[in-house]
């Protein structure tokens, strides 16, 4: 047990979920108690002079004190040392941060505004979700469709700009299973702060199910792909879909394609466009006699390849 | 048109009248004043633009409808691109020097005038003209890039880059012109006796400044023309689809803007340095190592650009030495710190607001040179970068630094520029607020920057709520603090009782000409044969 624990864990930083984590929050933990001090002394020898020496008459006299070598040297050389300590202390650890594994995982992640796509090895792509086996050198190979952005997971402590032109690259190692946040942090433009991600970390026994999966995913035809998610998302429990009968929600049998009358009784027609509307924003258009605000959003929970398997399930119901 | 006979006024506001007269002054003292006023104008924009990013920060917008006070990211990017064009450009570089520099400058030294007046009220003609450029871009599509025009969002976007950065290309100018003029009056003018040890540190402290505004400006100039020629001619020099390189823009960015920050700091330092003897009555400790770490980090701030760039793809090895490089950086700084502290020991300290604003400047720089420590280790920024740490740290050391300063020496001032006092409660109490208010608003942005929060966002996840919400109130209650400071301005302006020679007791020379001051500042030329601080 060191004695900057206890700053460590007054300070805020997120869930440590890699070993470097740890050791970047322990010198931090180093730094804040440093500072602490010598802001302490600084700010407590300004207060401590000012009010000791404060003015009493208006012709108080006062030491006539230019300098003092000895105490200058003194006062340089310290916080010198301390520098140059943090210093080394922080590429000690930069060095590990930015030295790649061998053999270790391979992910390519491309930014555009504003999402991050995730390709495997095997092929399969995701959109703003990427999702690592625990215990594992990961390695991420950075990209980017347009300007800059950042790949930023804090529990990780780990930043890597994506440049359009180039590849960066950044490693991971998590040793804590769970989800962790991840953010965009080179400003991109409209959206910057929702292109949001999510980092996975699972059992190896899981994430190669998930890779399996992925891969026979990519395998399916569009809409059988859209079948299985309207299974999974559980759209079948208010709208069927081999029938024209009303469960909560209108059904979605022979339904592309075809008029719809809304509660302001105006029409449209149910096209692509109506059908992502009404999963991501549902409570933009009401079918008449139906209540508003029954259907959940789907925004953030579906990706584009998701949307288009689901559009494209909806459409061949026939 | 005023005679030759009108030309007698006892003080330089009289000596002249009229709007003309001021628009066509050479006077170094009127120029001060004209920037004052049009800073002074600037800096209320930028507030605004402050207080409404602050406004929509109140609440995630995404869970719950409040919040919603900018209709969208965009307008949000917007209002956020102005307020630090304006704060930067237009606020913090120009503030010192060319308010306060200008005014006393001279009058430190006992000079008449700086070197080159026309060229001067130059440089001011040239600072309206690129205000009025960028100041454009509102109503032509507006400038959503960030204050750093980072490429190649800069080169894509579809806002007004390029009348944008022309505005900041002649802005620049004015304070390439600046720099020089300040230079050249430093070596030639100086009155007899006045070496430059002799110099008040504030003098110093303007001098190092003008170098560094003299040799890095024009850096951000040709990159800003680079930057425009990408964008109007299709020249691939930043943008990868034209065969460029996005991360030189970077480079080039910051071998301007790092000395900038200290363009920006040190100024400030100087203004310190007279508060403190002054208000403890005391010789400033260490003169010699005051004066000569301003140029000591005026030197080195040139080789510590990277620092800003820990994780945009520069080389490891680049990264570590930019991070030795930035540590040496902080060992004059703190050097300055402890020479403040050391001067007030055993002097006879009063509480007058400027001095409250000098100890202000104290503790909060204090913070903001910490956090920078911080900032300087690598695997540290490389959490934090980008976060709202960073946004904590430069504005503790921009506004709890900078602004502070600037505040402090113009009440010191303010009875000799105008020959009137101010209300000192009101001014006192203003104090206060902006103190409070500065570390409610920005000290709980260092703990959303550890929790991860990244910088320009117009909305963040629930888990950041509480902080940002503190963070909010903080800002009203600057904002409190600052229309009482106004008040103060005014209310002295207007009705002030009129001010002595020497209220503060100091002993630099301009406190021994009238306030406010003649037009050729000194009646008879002074005679220089002590220090500036001797106060035995
Ligand atoms: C002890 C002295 C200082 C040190 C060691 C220091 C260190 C740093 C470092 C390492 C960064 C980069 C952080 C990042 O982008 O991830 C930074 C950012 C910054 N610093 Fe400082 N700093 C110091 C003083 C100052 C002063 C005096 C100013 C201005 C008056 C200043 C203004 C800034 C600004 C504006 C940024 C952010 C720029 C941006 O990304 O928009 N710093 N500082
Ligand atoms: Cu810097």
């Amino acid at each position: 047990m060191m004695w900057f624990n206890l700053a460590k864990a007054q300070s805020f930083m997120p869930t440590q979920g890699t070993e470097i984590a740890k050791q970047v929050d322990n010198l931090y933990g180093f730094l804040l108690i440093t500072s602490f001090i010598a802001c302490a002394l600084v700010i407590g020898g300004m207060i401590y002079f000012v009010w000791k020496y404060r003015r009493k008459t208006p012709n108080d006299k006062t030491a006539y004190i230019s300098h003092n070598t000895f105490l200058e040297f003194v006062w340089s050389f310290i916080p010198l040392v301390i520098f140059l300590g943090v210093f080394a202390w922080g590429w000690y650890i930069y060095h590990d941060m930015r030295t790649m594994p061998k053999n270790a995982l391979e992910i390519n992640v491309v930014g555009k505004q504003w999402a991050w796509e995730m390709e495997y090895k095997n092929g399969y792509k995701t959109v703003n979700e990427l999702v690592v086996p625990i215990n594992t050198d990961v390695k991420l190979i950075l990209s980017s469709l347009d300007v800059l952005h950042s790949f930023f997971v804090p529990s990780f402590r780990m930043k890597q700009d994506a440049v359009p032109g180039q590849y960066t690259a950044v490693w991971f190692r998590a040793d804590k299973l769970g989800d962790f946040h991840i953010f965009c942090t080179e400003y991109c433009g409209t959206s910057h702060s929702g292109m949001i991600g999510k980092l996975k970390v699972v059992n190896k026994e899981d994430f190669d199910r998930y890779l399996e999966q992925g891969q026979e995913e990519r395998n399916l035809p569009l809409a059988k792909r859209g079948e299985k998610l309207f299974a999974v998302k559980a759209c079948a429990s208010c709208h069927s879909v081999d029938s024209p009968a009303v469960k909560v929600g209108p059904t979605l049998f022979q339904k592309f394609g075809t008029e719809e009358v809304l509660d302001d009784n105006s029409k449209v027609t149910i096209d692509e466009n109506y059908l992502r509307d009404s999963m991501l924003n549902p409570n933009k258009h009401i079918v008449k006699g139906f209540p508003k605000g029954v259907m959940p959003t789907f925004q953030g929970q579906l990706n584009e390849n998701e949307l288009s398997a689901l559009v494209e399930y909806i459409k061949e119901l026939k | 048109m005023a005679t030759k006979s009108a030309h007698h006024g006892d003080n330089y506001i009289n000596f002249e009248k009229g709007l003309w007269s001021w628009l066509t002054t050479v006077d170094h003292k009127r120029i001060g004043l004209m920037y004052m006023a049009t800073v002074m104008f600037f800096f209320l924009i930028g507030g605004i633009m402050a207080l409404l990013l602050r406004l929509e920060l109140f609440a995630p917008n995404a869970a719950a409808n409040v919040g919603n006070v900018l209709k969208n990211g965009d307008v949000y990017n917007q209002v956020l691109t102005y307020h630090g064009a304006i704060m930067v450009f237009m606020v913090i570089v120009p503030g010192i020097p060319a308010i306060l520099g200008n005014f006393f400058l001279p009058l430190h030294i006992g000079a008449k005038d700086v070197a080159f007046p026309k060229i001067n009220l130059a440089s001011w003609y040239c600072f309206m003209a690129g205000a009025a450029l960028a100041i454009a871009t509102f109503f032509f599509k507006k400038i959503d890039t960030g204050w750093t025009f980072y490429t190649p969002y800069s080169i894509r976007t579809g806002t007004a880059t390029v009348l944008m950065v022309l505005g900041a290309f002649v802005m620049g100018m004015s304070s390439v012109l600046t720099g020089l003029n300040f230079i050249v009056t430093v070596h030639k003018l100086r009155a007899p006796g006045m070496t430059m040890h002799r110099m008040p540190l504030f003098v110093w402290a303007l001098y190092s400044t003008a170098i560094l505004q003299l040799l890095a400006t024009p850096v951000l100039a040709i990159t800003l023309l680079l930057l425009a020629a990408e964008k109007l001619f299709g020249v691939g020099i930043f943008d990868p689809a034209l065969g460029g390189d996005p991360v030189l823009f970077q480079h080039f960015f910051w071998f301007y803007s790092h000395p900038a920050v200290y363009i920006m700091i040190i100024p400030a330092m100087g203004v310190v340095s007279e508060l403190i003897t002054t208000f403890s009555k005391k010789v400033i400790f260490g003169y010699t190592a005051i004066a000569y770490s301003s140029l000591g980090i005026a030197a080195v701030s040139f080789f510590v650009w990277g620092h800003h760039m820990f994780v945009s793809g520069q080389s490891a090895t680049a990264g570590i030495i930019f991070s030795f490089l930035t540590m040496l950086v902080g060992v004059p700084t703190a050097i300055k710190m402890f020479n403040w502290v050391a001067t007030l020991y055993k002097g006879s300290v009063s509480f007058d607001s400027p001095m409250l604003f000098a100890l202000g400047f104290l503790f909060l720089f204090a913070i903001g040179g910490v956090t920078g420590i911080m900032l300087a280790v690598l695997p540290i920024d490389v959490h934090f970068h980008d976060t709202y740490f960073v946004v904590a740290h430069f504005h503790y050391v921009m506004v709890g630094g900078t602004l502070m300063a600037l505040m402090g020496g113009f009440y010191y001032w303010f009875p000799k520029m105008f020959g009137k006092m101010f209300n000192e409660s009101i001014a006192r109490l203003s104090f206060v607020f902006i103190f409070i208010g500065f570390n409610v608003t920005f000290f709980p942005q260092f703990i959303l920057g550890a929790m991860g929060m990244p910088r320009r966002y117009f909305d963040y996840i629930p888990a950041y709520e509480n902080l940002n919400k503190i963070s909010t109130i903080g800002s009203w209650l600057i904002l409190t603090g600052f229309l009482m400071g106004l008040w103060v301005i005014v209310q002295g302006l207007r009705n002030g009782p009129k001010a002595p020679l020497n209220p503060w007791g100091s002993k630099t020379l301009e406190w021994q000409t009238a306030s406010p001051p003649p037009h050729d500042n000194f009646a008879v030329e002074p005679i220089v044969t002590a220090g500036p601080y001797e106060y035995r």
